[in-house]
């Protein structure tokens, strides 16, 4: 198995004794399987216990993971090293858009926030009891929301989005696409209490449909879409509301 | 252990230097500009075209001249890439309902550039030009 040294450019940052983030730098032997995580883990465990990241599973389904990698938002468990070009150093840095509460470590309050906000879970129109039985669904009807199910929360989305930077009030993609998911469920009926949300200037209105966090997202959630989506929908119950106040309920 | 966490500033106007993703999308959106000017210049001929048969060969003097046909070009070029950039975007908008899955995106955008070539081709018919 071949063996490469990469330098590794880590932005680092104590709180409690630096003003402002640097970069530092590793010289990591890479073996070819290893991911950037792999030698994050390299430097933690035999150059500098200090650095601090957040991870889990290693294998994309935690979401735990995610930074900047040579500027583009990454997990860093499904990033090759062997796929950044050769002799070139490699630069790690925290997730764009997000404080850095230490080293590769965000803030990420107000994603959990924004999630919280969007009551990313079924709500049914009357409660079911264990009497009541399982929720039946056909496979059409799981179809409908799959894709938007995939998120893994990595909020790699809200570090592509530009639309976040610019306006932190925004619902954003990740929490958006989730609304999307809850809302075409068959067992939901939730949509009227989220429309608030999502039809607000915070919401799908605030985006521009840059569409980078549907290619940066790793579990191919596509939430330019879902968000494009409820934009037509609420639209059409504007019009419904107002061309034909009688269907008001 | 205290909590103070480092917010790294984005540049408010130059953003969208940031990455390739970020300027393709500028491109997409400055390019409706020169669409705005066309619909504007085309205006402008209607209105020359109700004073009278004087005001109007101005005017197609003024679209006929080489700055005027560059301009023409041009727009033509902008609202090409705008109308390509957003066709290709269109399935992502659009979710029809297939048996148990949808119509695939290619289709649907498929489908834009035929209804444009109809309409575009219906158009030129109109107007002689074919
Ligand atoms: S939508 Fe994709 S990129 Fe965004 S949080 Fe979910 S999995 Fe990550
Ligand atoms: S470690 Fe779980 S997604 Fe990367």
């Amino acid at each position: 198995m071949s063996q490469r040294q990469i330098t590794f450019e880590i932005l680092r940052y104590d709180p409690e004794t630096e003003s402002e983030p640097r970069f530092q730098a590793y010289c990591v032997p890479c073996e070819e399987e290893w991911v950037v995580l792999d030698a994050l883990n390299y430097i933690k465990d035999n150059l500098d216990g200090t650095l601090s990241y957040r991870w889990s599973c290693h294998m994309a389904v935690c979401g735990s993971c995610g930074m900047m990698i040579n500027g583009e938002p990454m997990l860093s468990c499904k990033a090759f090293v062997r796929d950044f070009p050769n002799g070139g150093s490699i630069r790690v840095e925290p997730l764009t858009h997000f404080p850095i509460e230490r080293d590769l470590v965000v803030v990420m309050d107000d994603f959990m926030d924004k999630l919280q906000a969007v009551k990313p879970y079924v709500i049914p129109k009357k409660k079911r009891t264990v009497e009541d039985g399982t929720y039946k669904q056909t496979p059409k009807q799981l179809h409908q929301y799959q894709q938007y199910s995939m998120c893994i929360n990595c909020m790699l989305c809200y570090a592509a989005c530009p639309q976040y930077a610019l306006a932190p009030d925004f619902i954003g993609p990740a929490a958006l696409a989730l609304t999307h998911r809850y809302n075409l469920d068959s067992r939901d009926h939730g949509r009227p209490q989220r429309q608030e949300v999502v039809a607000a200037h915070e919401g799908v209105w605030e985006c521009s449909f840059v569409g980078a966090c549907s290619e940066v997202c790793p579990k191919d959630v596509d939430p330019a879409g879902a968000i494009q989506q409820m934009k037509i929908a609420s639209t059409v119950d504007w019009y419904l509301e107002h061309l034909m106040p009688w269907r008001r309920k | 252990m205290s909590r103070n966490p480092y917010v790294r500033e984005v540049p408010r106007t130059t953003w969208y230097m940031r990455n390739r993703r970020y300027i393709r999308y500028m491109l997409r959106e400055v390019t409706c500009v020169f669409i705005g000017l066309y619909a504007a210049s085309l205006t402008v001929g209607l209105v020359r075209l109700a004073q009278g048969p004087g005001e109007w060969a101005v005017y197609v003097n003024g679209i006929s001249s080489p700055s005027g046909l560059l301009f023409s070009l041009l727009a033509l070029g902008f609202a090409c890439y705008h109308s390509i950039s957003w066709f290709n975007v269109t399935p992502k908008a659009m979710r029809i309902p297939r048996g148990d899955d949808f119509v695939p995106g290619p289709a649907i955008i498929s489908a834009h550039y035929i209804i444009w070539g109809v309409v575009s081709l219906v158009f030129l018919l109109m107007m002689g030009v074919l």
